[in-house]
């Protein structure tokens, strides 16, 4: 039995307490994840100045470079795994196992991880807008104009609570290792994979083992982590958002309400953009918040839904296998039950229509015996006064929102990424100046076709340090 | 019953007679007219059977309908007191209650004979008679505080306190106010840390997991330990005294000072921990403070049928004092059935946390 202990500090801590995780298709046991108790993470952090010094022993480029051959490691190498080991397949296996994402999208998330540890040197010289990288080790330095500049650490290590379905957001956190800060993971229950192996990664690399923790456990370990660490990205749903929302120690990462909308000037032309969208809700089984949850358009609304519907509604599921699999299954008992019955009530409102019905010869939900399958569900609403018509869940679902253009900025509410369909001026400075946009397309743009060379819900740069004043002689005579 | 000795197996045996003759001593007590409280003088008369005649041993107990809850919830508390006790000066406690009634349990002699029993578990070395205490914990409608401060003084020291008002911080997590949390938090600690530095020679301690830790962390933040306090005895409970949570404390927290576990609650009484053996690797199991408290680990389909030794069930509680006679109470934990054992040859439990079923509503170890 592979056995995976808890990392505190790159050491291996074998806690009394183990979780077993379980492929939820066999039943089969894959592993014992020792468990974290809250204290053993206080009781860590007394020593975390400890990573970001360890990391500053080691010039930033070549992090960097570390970071690459991490990226190369985590993608092709057979790497440690508590006990034993773990290659890539078995990885791939194993993730699509515990969280129901076909064997393929995890292969895709791999390589999307890889790309970004592979162009770590482009993504912090983007990220820092062209900042020295010396300045984040010494926390002052001139740049090129000759501006004195200085960054301070807010931390010296990131807490990361992570999710357990959604295998895609582990990208946020790779350029934390190259910044000279520690990091602190709490893995999702049903994903440690990622996390383990991306730290074993970075040990092969060179990277110091004292810059990394993993404590996986109960509610308590992610309530420590966020406590203890001055900086924390954590991943939950709108109560968990609201919760932290304005606390500045805290980032979080919610739902994203992704949206494609069309301006008046091209919603005529929609059908040059269906397969944008499609792949916008589809791809990744619909299960990230950049998946496009909402498609606003002031007329062709029942067409547009019934071209997407037409083309996503016949998806089934097929084995986990599978490499054209395009759903991925719910493995918490009772979830797809639950938004099920949550979109049956939605569409009982007058002015909601179900259109991938015809198209799916079936029901919605499909029930195995130990897992759950929602298959691709379009609604039309004839008005954004509907709550459903702002619904978001972790399977392709979209909502095809008729609504007038000039109402469209008002109603849309918070939007992760907004592709905007249009050419009017007007429409795309109102878009610009949205403060509840945060990833803004104007133009063909899928909603999850994302340059990582772009800031993501906040810049990370900017969440881990601060821009200060800082002087080593007196200021020119003013 | 294969895996325990002759020897054990006839202890097994005498301490279940004495409970059966117990049981009969309760039941006369208070179904008889003269002494039972007017709760059960009430009760008896939907029962269908005649609990003086028919209950003759432990096992006929489950005669009794299951105990429920709402039973405890509500005045007058004096329908709980027996006639045979009348005119003594009565306390209540209460569990429970961050929203709604909470149950309340009325008591005489009850917390005070229950602490003195597990005071004579405890072993002097660790915690030397005459020394001062600490109870750092939960006091207000909880009868803890009292019966902390009972134990110091039976065993001939003065109890100092420190409240933390659990209600208080359930209402804090449910808002989210984890900052507020945080400070009362803090706020308690704060007042811990002065009275171990104030000179009152305080040697034994009780609190909980949580406020050990956080008292644990205070002092080595100021240079300081536990050990260094002075503390040399520690008694702490609930479920989050995990097997993890025993170990991290013992090997990172507490630099030598000794600790028992506990589980109990207003209705038990204290039910001890099986002393500490490395051979058991920090498993926690708890014996109850038989016969007047008895522990069964119960089938979660039916509470009538005792699960096997090692298998998890449900915490069934029965009370039998003469102040207070609680047949068959579904408690919110569950555990692992556990073999009788020398000093306590009667049933255990291990492994207890809250009850699956209701374990998300619940919000557990917030002090």
């Amino acid at each position: 039995m592979l056995e995976i202990p808890v990392l505190r500090w790159g050491k291996s801590y074998e806690s009394i307490e183990k979780q077993e995780v379980v492929h939820f298709e066999s039943g089969e046991t894959l592993a014992r994840v020792h468990q974290a108790n809250g204290g053993l993470i206080q009781m860590d952090m007394r020593h975390c100045w400890r990573a970001r010094n360890a990391l500053r022993e080691i010039p930033i480029r070549k992090l960097i470079d570390m970071a690459a051959k991490a990226g190369d490691l985590y993608l092709n190498a057979k790497l440690p795994l508590g006990n034993g080991t773990q290659t890539p397949e078995e990885f791939c296996t194993m993730q699509s196992a515990t969280t129901g994402l076909p064997e393929h999208m995890c292969a895709n998330n791999m390589k999307k991880n890889f790309f970004v540890l592979s162009h770590m040197e482009q993504i912090l010289d983007a990220l820092t807008r062209g900042l020295p990288l010396e300045i984040l080790t010494n926390g002052y330095g001139t740049e090129s104009r000759g501006i004195m500049l200085s960054y301070q650490a807010n931390s010296p290590v990131l807490g990361m609570v992570l999710p357990s379905n959604s295998p895609g957001v582990h990208t946020l956190w790779m350029p934390v290792i190259p910044m000279q800060i520690g990091l602190v993971l709490k893995p999702g229950p049903q994903e440690p994979w990622t996390p383990y192996r991306m730290a074993e990664a970075f040990f092969q690399a060179g990277v110091p083992r004292e810059a990394i923790s993993i404590y996986p456990g109960g509610p308590d370990v992610g309530a420590a982590v966020i406590s203890h660490c001055e900086r924390t990205m954590i991943f939950g749903g709108l109560p968990t958002v609201e919760r932290y929302h304005g606390n500045p120690r805290v980032q979080v990462h919610g739902p994203g309400f992704s949206k494609f909308i069309f301006g008046d000037d091209e919603v005529d032309n929609w059908e040059k953009y269906l397969d944008l969208m499609v792949d916008s809700v589809l791809i990744n089984s619909g299960r990230s918040c950049i998946s496009c949850s909402g498609i606003w358009a002031s007329r062709h609304g029942r067409e547009i839904a019934d071209a997407i519907a037409r083309r996503i509604g016949p998806v089934a599921p097929l084995p986990m296998k599978d490499p054209t699999a395009a759903l991925a299954a719910f493995t918490v008992p009772g979830q797809a039950d639950a938004i099920s019955a949550e979109i049956d009530e939605g569409v009982k409102l007058p002015g909601v229509t179900e259109v991938t019905e015809k198209y799916r010869n079936g029901p919605r939900l499909v029930k195995r015996e130990r897992c759950d399958y929602l298959r691709p569900t379009v609604l039309h609403c004839t008005s954004s006064e509907h709550a459903i018509s702002k619904a978001e869940y972790m399977f392709p679902f979209v909502t095809v929102v008729d609504c007038p253009q000039n109402k469209m900025l008002a109603s849309m509410g918070q939007t992760l990424v907004c592709s905007a369909i249009t050419k009017d001026p007007q429409l795309s400075r109102a878009l610009l100046d949205a403060p509840f946009i945060d990833r803004l397309n104007i133009g063909p743009v899928k909603t999850i076709a994302l340059n990582w060379l772009q800031p993501h819900e906040g810049n990370i740069v900017d969440f881990l340090f601060r821009a200060r004043a800082f002087q080593n002689s007196p200021p020119p005579a003013h | 019953m294969s895996t325990i000795s002759p020897a054990l197996a006839a202890k097994v045996q005498q301490a279940r007679s004495q409970l059966d003759a117990h049981v009969c001593e309760t039941i006369a007590w208070h179904f008889h007219p003269s002494t039972g409280c007017p709760f059960w003088l009430e009760k008896v008369k939907t029962l269908g059977f005649d609990p003086i005649k028919d209950i003759k041993c432990f096992a006929d107990l489950q005669k009794f309908p299951e105990f429920e809850d709402e039973w405890l919830r509500g005045g007058p508390v004096s329908r709980w007191i027996p006639q045979g006790l009348k005119g003594k000066p009565v306390y209540v406690f209460e569990t429970g209650g961050t929203t709604g009634i909470p149950k309340s349990r009325v008591q005489i002699e009850d917390f005070r004979i229950d602490y003195e029993m597990f005071s004579h578990t405890l072993p002097d070395e660790h915690f030397p008679k005459g020394s001062n205490w600490l109870m750092l914990g939960p006091s207000g409608p909880r009868r803890l505080r009292l019966a902390v401060e009972h134990l110091a003084q039976y065993r001939g020291g003065i109890c100092f306190c420190v409240d933390l008002d659990p209600r208080w911080v359930i209402k804090l997590i449910k808002r989210g106010n984890i900052k507020e949390m945080e400070a009362y938090r803090d706020h308690v600690i704060d007042q811990a840390v002065t009275i171990l530095s104030a000179g009152h020679d305080i040697k034994c301690m009780f609190t909980t997991p949580k406020l050990l830790e956080a008292l644990a962390m205070k002092l080595m933040e100021q240079g300081s330990s536990i050990q260094q306090s002075g503390i040399t005895g520690i008694f702490s409970g609930g479920t989050e005294f995990t097997p993890q949570w025993y170990r991290f404390a013992m090997e990172e927290l507490l630099d030598g000072v000794y600790m028992t576990p506990t589980y109990g609650n207003t209705l038990m009484g204290l039910a001890c921990g099986k002393p500490f053996d490395p051979a058991d690797n920090y498993k926690i199991t708890y014996y109850a403070p038989q016969p007047r408290a008895v522990i069964e680990v119960v089938d979660f389909k039916d509470y009538h049928r005792l699960v096997e030794y090692g298998q998890t069930g449900r915490v069934k509680l029965t009370t039998l004092t003469r102040e207070t006679f609680i047949p068959g109470f579904m408690e919110r934990d569950e555990g692992e059935r556990e073999l009788p054992f020398e000093k306590y040859p009667w049933d255990g439990i291990s492994g207890t946390r809250p009850f699956h079923e209701i374990a998300k509503a619940t919000t557990v170890g917030v002090y």
